[in-house]
């Protein structure tokens, strides 16, 4: 038992939920008390969704207690099928079904027998994973399964686009910023003269993924969600994956140029120097501010990163790297992934905290007393008591941090997005 | 609250900001090992409660049992006198989980514990206090003799009367007020502002509920403290405050004063409001046990009301209400709704499209996406916490009920009541 106030990562069905509703056309069945069902809450506010939630729960009560859930899940997922007509179900556990413990494997194969849509059980464990791993995992296993039973059937497609072509893979609902940062990289695609096969899972259709391995190439744009699908994209069927995340000057170039090796590898002549140099130095402002008196005048200054690996490591780098900030400190919550962490920042930072305990950073930040501070919304909120301005660069977060405006974090335009951020933070 | 991510992760979304105000709250959060009973339950709440003891000081800790400590069958109820010794705080236990309860009916869990703790009998007069609320002021504690002699004699002679429900305190005030009119003295509250001035509570008082909700506590109050419970409509609405206030009335044989006229009056400043809804819809799909009360009230306004979704029903504690309701019906011409109990959303949902409403009281996660399809409707949540009860929070009511309707009409003209695509809006 642990004392908590506050959690960073969300449960392991949050995850699962957010991959499921990513998709279109799949429909997410939770076997849960009553009450259980708030992502569907958190969804419709936060990411102001026009549609419903594709998420119902199967009711755990009383009844459910005394005799098992008996024919109830399976019911519940054929008279969603017959209603909605999805491609796929997802029925997810809880908490409560890992101690229920009951066959839910055995629900779904019978279920599968009376519907027209897929049905499949989301392989995570309550207790073991938390949100982003359960995100993660469940996209690998929806992408398993597609794969396969396309292989099966002797459906994959064969051969590659005649052009090269990228799957970008992990932009999910009510991930921080994604959907411009989507918009962006496609954007960056286009620049680059690539193709964009499939993104998965945001908005995409289960039917379309054995069209996966036609890409040249896979893009994990966050360290988080997506590196198990890429990679075993990559075991499976060859494809070469990068998972350098696009967000800063240097680290935006370093992705392109991976991207120029990967698919010159394939017979593709390209050289993005050019290109780099041009949106480094005149169409990003990102180095100019760099450059500029403003940022002169952030030399030293002190400022405190924590968040999740992908989002606090890249704003470390651009900090110490691009806008000579003394980043005093980096941390993550993402103790699962904690060794990664480590070699991204241990050069750009004097210290490292790994953890999930919002006390703890809180205590580091009123410590070191930075100028800034770029965190979570707790953060942001520890800044507001101690006076010190936050920019908030990771989830958790709140319905200030789904802009309508055009604000993604990643590619060129993320690296103006950035700028201002900091800037604003600081002055 | 006890329990795991699951719960910890509802709380921190659904409390918002509140979140960040160093909450009075925290999850003692299941761990595997708890789960497993690798860890001892006494052991390890011992521990975290002495470290609120340290942390807090408390004068209780209200411990909420969910739905894994139901299904693990930990005995907080048996744990909790124990350690309540060792420790010296009072502990109070509630189930309030998704197994067995909705939303408001978690305040009746814990007020129904708290009434086993109210005190037997009353105190020996203490000396004055320093630190005295207005409301026991009100209510002649501490005063010197003569003026509380003085006081005394503004009341009626009536067998001592205790309200429970929990209220916001200008609420309480403004209730509390509305009785002394009619020279009815309310000994006490359940809940009182703080748990050290829990109200007495002797054999044969009488006690009436504020809040439709409250079915529990007033059962725990007639069968296991022997209390007569005054059976009235609840104080939403000028109607419903004027019978809660003339049922009190008539059970003390007291000629209620003024009444009818302060009614009148309350109604007349509510025109430029009723005049938005009258003839219109409005449809329920339930959640907060509110139902039935907002509904008669909205009826008494002049609206219809096809459908009263709601969670549980207890016809016996709300049978006063039902009745006003049947009353208010047969008055205003309009039929009688149609109350379903434990609604499904889904089947709610093709009737609302049938129905067309111009209201629709619903939760976030229905509001949204029913916008978007150019209904109208309001999120019922607010509605649990704005100021509704008593005469003058009539306003309130209808400031949020028809705020959906004000918008409109200012929106009107411009053509976006449908704001998703037909295929989908089909859906």
């Amino acid at each position: 038992m642990k004392l908590a106030y506050w959690m960073y990562a969300g449960p392991a069905h949050i995850g699962t939920l957010r991959i499921a509703s990513s998709f279109k056309n799949v429909h997410a069945i939770m076997h849960a008390p009553l009450g259980d069902d708030y992502f569907n809450v958190m969804r419709s506010m936060l990411e102001r969704e026009r549609n419903y939630t594709p998420v119902t729960a199967s009711i755990v009560d009383r009844n459910v207690l005394a005799r098992g859930s008996q024919e109830k899940v399976v019911d519940n997922i054929v008279r969603k099928d017959q209603e909605e007509t999805p491609d796929l179900i997802v029925l997810t556990p809880t908490c409560t079904s890992s101690i229920l413990q009951e066959d839910l494997e055995n629900f779904v194969d019978r279920a599968q027998m009376e519907s027209k849509g897929d049905v499949m059980l989301a392989d995570v464990n309550h207790y073991r994973v938390n949100e982003l791993q359960a995100a993660d995992i469940t996209l690998n296993q929806i992408v398993k399964y597609y794969i396969s039973k396309a292989q099966k059937k002797g459906q994959l497609p064969e051969g590659k686009t005649e052009k090269p072509s990228v799957n970008i893979i992990g932009v999910s609902t009510l991930g921080f910023h994604n959907q411009h940062d989507c918009t962006e990289l496609k954007r960056l695609m286009v620049d680059l003269g690539i193709e964009v096969n499939e993104v998965i899972p945001e908005g995409a259709s289960v039917q379309n993924l054995k069209n996966l391995p036609k890409a040249w190439f896979n893009l994990v744009p966050y360290r988080e969600v997506g590196l198990s699908a890429a990679r075993y994209l990559e075991a499976e069927l060859g494809m070469p994956y990068i998972d350098i995340t696009p967000m800063g000057v240097v680290e935006t170039a370093r992705c392109i140029r991976k991207i120029q090796e990967v698919i010159n590898a394939q017979g593709a002549e390209v050289n993005y120097e050019g290109y780099i140099e041009n949106q480094t130095i005149y169409v990003s402002q990102a180095a100019w501010f760099s450059r500029s008196i403003d940022c002169q005048n952030l030399t030293g200054k002190k400022a405190v990163v924590f968040g999740d690996n992908t989002h606090a490591a890249a704003m470390t780098k651009i900090l110490a790297r691009e806008m000579g900030i003394h980043v005093v400190l980096a941390g993550t919550y993402c103790k699962y992934d904690e060794k990664w962490f480590r070699e991204q920042v241990s050069e750009y930072c004097e210290e490292i905290l790994i953890s999930d305990d919002n006390g703890a950073i809180a205590d580091a930040i009123a410590r070191i007393e930075p100028a800034a501070i770029f965190g979570t919304q707790m953060e942001r909120h520890v800044g507001k008591r101690l006076n010190i301005p936050c920019g908030v660069i990771a989830a958790p977060i709140h319905i200030q941090d789904f802009p309508i405006g055009y604000k993604p974090f990643l590619g060129y335009e993320g690296t103006n997005q950035v700028a201002d951020l900091v800037y604003n933070s600081f002055t | 609250v006890i329990g795991t991510k699951t719960c910890g992760y509802f709380l921190q979304n659904a409390m918002g900001v509140m979140i960040f105000a160093e909450p009075r709250y925290a999850m003692a959060e299941l761990e595997e090992g708890d789960i497993s009973a690798k860890l001892n339950d006494y052991e390890e709440l011992k521990r975290l409660c002495l470290q609120i003891k340290r942390d807090r000081n408390p004068s209780v800790i209200v411990w909420i049992g969910t739905c894994t400590t139901e299904i693990i069958k930990m005995d907080l109820e048996g744990l909790a006198p124990k350690l309540e010794a060792e420790i010296g705080i009072p502990i109070v236990t509630a189930r309030a989980n998704g197994l067995d309860y909705a939303f408001t009916q978690g305040e009746d869990t814990v007020l129904a514990a708290m009434a086993h703790k109210c005190p037997k009998e009353a105190p020996v007069v203490e000396e004055e206090k320093e630190e005295r609320n207005a409301i026991s002021k009100l209510l002649n504690f501490g005063r010197k003799k003569e003026e509380v002699a003085a006081e005394e004699s503004e009341y009626v002679e009536h067998p001592p009367l205790v309200l429970f429900g929990s209220l916001p305190d200008p609420v309480v005030t403004n209730l509390t007020l509305e009785l002394k009119k009619q020279g009815i003295k309310v000994s006490g509250w359940l809940p009182s502002k703080r748990y050290t001035e829990l109200p007495v509570i002797e054999e044969g008082y009488y006690v009436a509920g504020v809040n439709p909700f409250l079915s529990r506590t007033a059962t725990t109050l007639m069968r296991r403290r022997k209390c007569k419970l005054i059976g009235a409509p609840f104080p939403i609405g000028p109607d419903g405050t004027r019978a809660w206030i003339e049922k009190i009335c008539s059970v003390f044989g007291i000629e209620p004063q003024g009444l009818e006229e302060r009614e009148a009056k309350i109604w007349e400043g509510l025109e430029d409001y009723i005049k938005l809804i009258r003839g219109k819809s409005v449809f329920f799909m339930g959640d907060n046990l509110l139902e039935v009360s907002l509904a008669r009230f909205l009826i008494r306004c002049g609206m219809s009301c096809p459908e009263i979704g709601i969670p549980y029903m207890d016809k016996r504690y709300q049978k006063a209400e039902l009745d006003l309701l049947e009353k208010t019906c047969q008055e205003m011409g309009v039929p009688t709704p149609k109350i379903i109990e434990k609604p499904d959303n889904y089947n709610q949902i093709q009737r609302i499209y049938e129905l067309k409403p111009d209201l629709v009281i619903t939760g976030m996660a229905h509001a949204n996406p029913l916008e978007a399809r150019g209904i109208n409707t309001k999120w019922s949540v607010e509605f649990t916490f704005a100021l509704i009860h008593g005469f003058t929070n009539a306003r309130d009511i209808l400031e949020l009920a028809t705020r959906p309707l004000r918008r409109n009409n200012n929106l009107k003209d411009l053509g976006w009541e449908k704001l998703v695509k037909e295929e989908v809006a089909a859906k």
